[in-house]
């Protein structure tokens, strides 16, 4: 068991819902993200997505694609953010999931990337332009390791394939609350609670939901119906309003433990 | 040559996309299998190309172009001579065809040097369809006159921001409407490029240039030619000429990429010759790229051709050594620009000027009696505005 299936059986236990940040490394600059990434850590969140940027993000709306960019010009690397992961490992437990492109996989070579993954403490991998079609090689691989290969699920998805999805996913099903990329919205997908249905009757393992949920009345709205959250772009709206402010760690912790907290309450 | 079942044209192609676009990627894969085997579709479009697009173009025999170089009988294949003024209208006519077969109302597409803007719009109005173009800022400085024909044409121009503010983005940016908008929007990609089924749907609505070339130069030299030359920025007019051809190992296929101020500076577009593989926009392919699997910024005087990637087909043909991969930069381009037009009257685009430029190297290596088809894959009034800036002093 690895800390991913480790941390939702204990949330499961507790009966409590999973709240998972996503950060995007290096933005603003890679010494700030350590800190964030402690301060999500002090705010409650189970578990933390560390972006790797890409230069061409196709999943991922104005928020992310500006901050990706901006961690590019800082010249961040996938080698950065496994040395960034191992020396976090030292001082937080939520599990770590790297969340990247397939090209910078690719091109860092799918035979060496379990090794690194494992010994940088990063526990599983997710990628928005994978599909368990061409994910073999990488399957093969961080299975070696008892790494987890996340895939995600669409309101576009037929439920045949949600079946195949939802057997070969590890660790827990991403679904993505609607059509469409990244980016905090005003509202929710009006047929998640029939999506999440439909999942829930087929999937056995945790689904958490992303992709637009931007407030604490939102975040608790999806724990209610599903097994965790996932907050990225309004959190890198947070960081990019307070940028170049002395408490700016302090206010993205305010107000990520608000998220938590809303996610945890609800019921 | 096809695709495997995933897509595959040896380890090149795939499907590498979000979850989002699965259900609609297998749906026009489906709708494009019954299409490709439908004979009312195909003498749907067939009519269009005809009547509309004004096919079939001359295979003409540029007899000045040739004497002028003293080497081979030189023909140009005159896709400038297309409705639009490109190779393009080919593709977006059977692509806005199969919108319509899907019953959807809506077309998206993105655009570099604006051609395949153009050529989109130009079907979706013929058939009374919404169009949304993606065009990087930098691009829209580039091509006034192709930003003012999608314009007139009734399509909706949307200026693209981000990175490189060329192609490439243009297309991050139509991906992602079209994953948002995936139930009614129909993505019209330009070239042989993106997830399968694209590159072979492309390549299959570009292979009326190698077909027609093949009954024509029949027709006039009563054999096959020797060689066959074509520019490669995605790759689809140079994968349709060639396709046609790609069991008879005699003739020869070169692809022309961008050199733009050389291949060993940093500003080029030459993917193949220089590229590595990886995945971007969808499928494995050849990508200009850095050591961290980042991609570059490609360069060319030509909009069309500055893209950091290439459709996966050409990946195949370069591994299995069916095409070479050649470059001329954008100094060799404008010069081959130049000579076409003073000896044929014939002004082309700069991405077609490469493939000109490529002939004048070419030629003084083969005798009199060989044949080269060339494809004039546009036409060079686009491209006015950037020769006249780039190339004052020859010209004034």
């Amino acid at each position: 068991m690895n800390r991913i299936d480790k941390r939702l059986n204990e949330l499961r236990k507790e009966g409590k819902k999973a709240f998972i940040a996503y950060i995007t490394c290096g933005y603003p600059n890679l010494k700030l993200t350590e800190s964030l990434m402690i301060e999500l850590s002090r705010a409650g969140v189970d578990m933390i997505e560390m972006g790797m940027p890409f230069s061409d993000p196709m999943a991922d709306g104005i928020t992310i694609q500006m901050s990706s960019q901006a961690a590019l010009k800082n010249k961040i690397t996938l080698t950065k953010v496994f040395s960034l992961a191992r020396r976090l490992r030292a001082k937080i437990e939520a599990p770590l999931i790297l969340f990247t492109y397939y090209n910078p996989i690719y091109h860092m070579g799918i035979a060496k990337i379990g090794k690194r993954l494992l010994s940088s403490g990063i526990d599983g991998l997710i990628v928005p332009d994978l599909l368990p079609e061409e994910a073999g090689g990488l399957k093969s691989e961080l299975k070696k390791y008892n790494l987890d290969l996340i895939y995600l699920a669409a309101p576009t998805t037929k439920t045949s394939r949600m079946k195949k999805i939802a057997q070969q996913s590890k660790g827990f099903i991403y679904y993505i609350s609607r059509t469409g990329i990244t980016g905090a919205r005003k509202d929710i997908s009006s047929d998640i609670e029939y999506n999440m249905d439909r999942i829930k009757r087929i999937a056995k393992k945790p689904v958490v939901v992303g992709f637009g949920i931007s407030n604490p009345a939102q975040a608790a709205q999806i724990a209610r119906i599903s097994d965790g959250v996932v907050v990225g772009s309004a959190i890198v709206n947070q960081i990019k309003k307070n940028l170049g402010k002395p408490n700016l760690v302090k206010k993205v912790g305010e107000f990520v433990g608000e998220l938590v907290k809303a996610a945890k309450e609800a019921r | 040559m096809q695709p495997d079942k995933q897509g595959y044209f040896g380890r090149f192609g795939g499907k590498f996309i979000p979850e989002t676009l699965t259900t609609v990627l297998k749906e026009l894969g489906a709708e494009y299998s019954h299409a490709r085997k439908d004979k009312i579709f195909q003498k749907e479009l067939s009519c269009y190309l005809n009547e509309y697009a004004g096919r079939p173009t001359p295979l003409y025999y540029a007899a000045r172009f040739s004497k002028f170089l003293k080497g081979p009988k030189i023909y140009l294949k005159r896709e400038d001579l297309c409705h639009t003024g490109a190779h393009k209208i080919n593709n977006t006519l059977g692509q806005v065809l199969l919108a319509r077969r899907m019953k959807k109302q809506r077309i998206i597409a993105e655009t570099g040097a604006g051609q395949h803007g153009v050529a989109t719009a130009t079907a979706a109005a013929m058939f009374g369809l919404k169009c949304v173009v993606y065009m990087g800022v930098k691009d829209i400085e580039r091509q006034a006159l192709n930003v003012f024909r999608m314009k007139l044409l009734g399509a909706e121009l949307r200026p693209v921001t981000s990175g490189s503010q060329t192609l490439k983005d243009a297309c991050n940016e139509a991906i992602r409407d079209w994953v948002t908008n995936v139930k009614d929007t129909y993505y019209v990609i330009g070239s042989v490029v993106g997830p399968h089924p694209y590159p072979m749907m492309v390549r299959d609505f570009q292979t009326v240039i190698g077909k027609e070339t093949r009954v024509q130069i029949l027709k006039k030299e009563g054999r096959l030619p020797d060689y066959l030359v074509a520019c490669v920025g995605g790759g689809s007019n140079s994968i349709g000429l060639f396709h046609p051809f790609f069991n008879d190992k005699k003739v020869k296929f070169a692809g022309i990429e961008a050199a733009g101020f050389g291949i060993k500076t940093s500003k080029h577009a030459a993917t193949l010759i220089k590229g590595s593989i990886g995945v971007l926009h969808g499928a494995k392919s050849y990508l200009l790229q850095d050591k961290d699997g980042q991609i570059n910024i490609a360069h060319s005087l030509a909009p069309g051709l500055d893209y950091p990637g290439v459709g996966p087909e050409h990946s195949y043909y370069k591994e299995i050594g069916r095409a070479r991969y050649l470059a001329v930069t954008d100094k060799q381009a404008l010069a081959g620009l130049k000579l076409l037009s003073e000896v044929e009257g014939i002004i082309p685009a700069l991405e077609s000027a490469h493939a000109i430029a490529y002939v004048q190297k070419l030629a003084p290596q083969l005798t009199k009696n060989k044949i080269v088809v060339v494809c004039l894959s546009g036409r060079g009034d686009k491209d006015i505005d950037i020769v006249q800036k780039a190339n004052l002093k020859r010209f004034n």
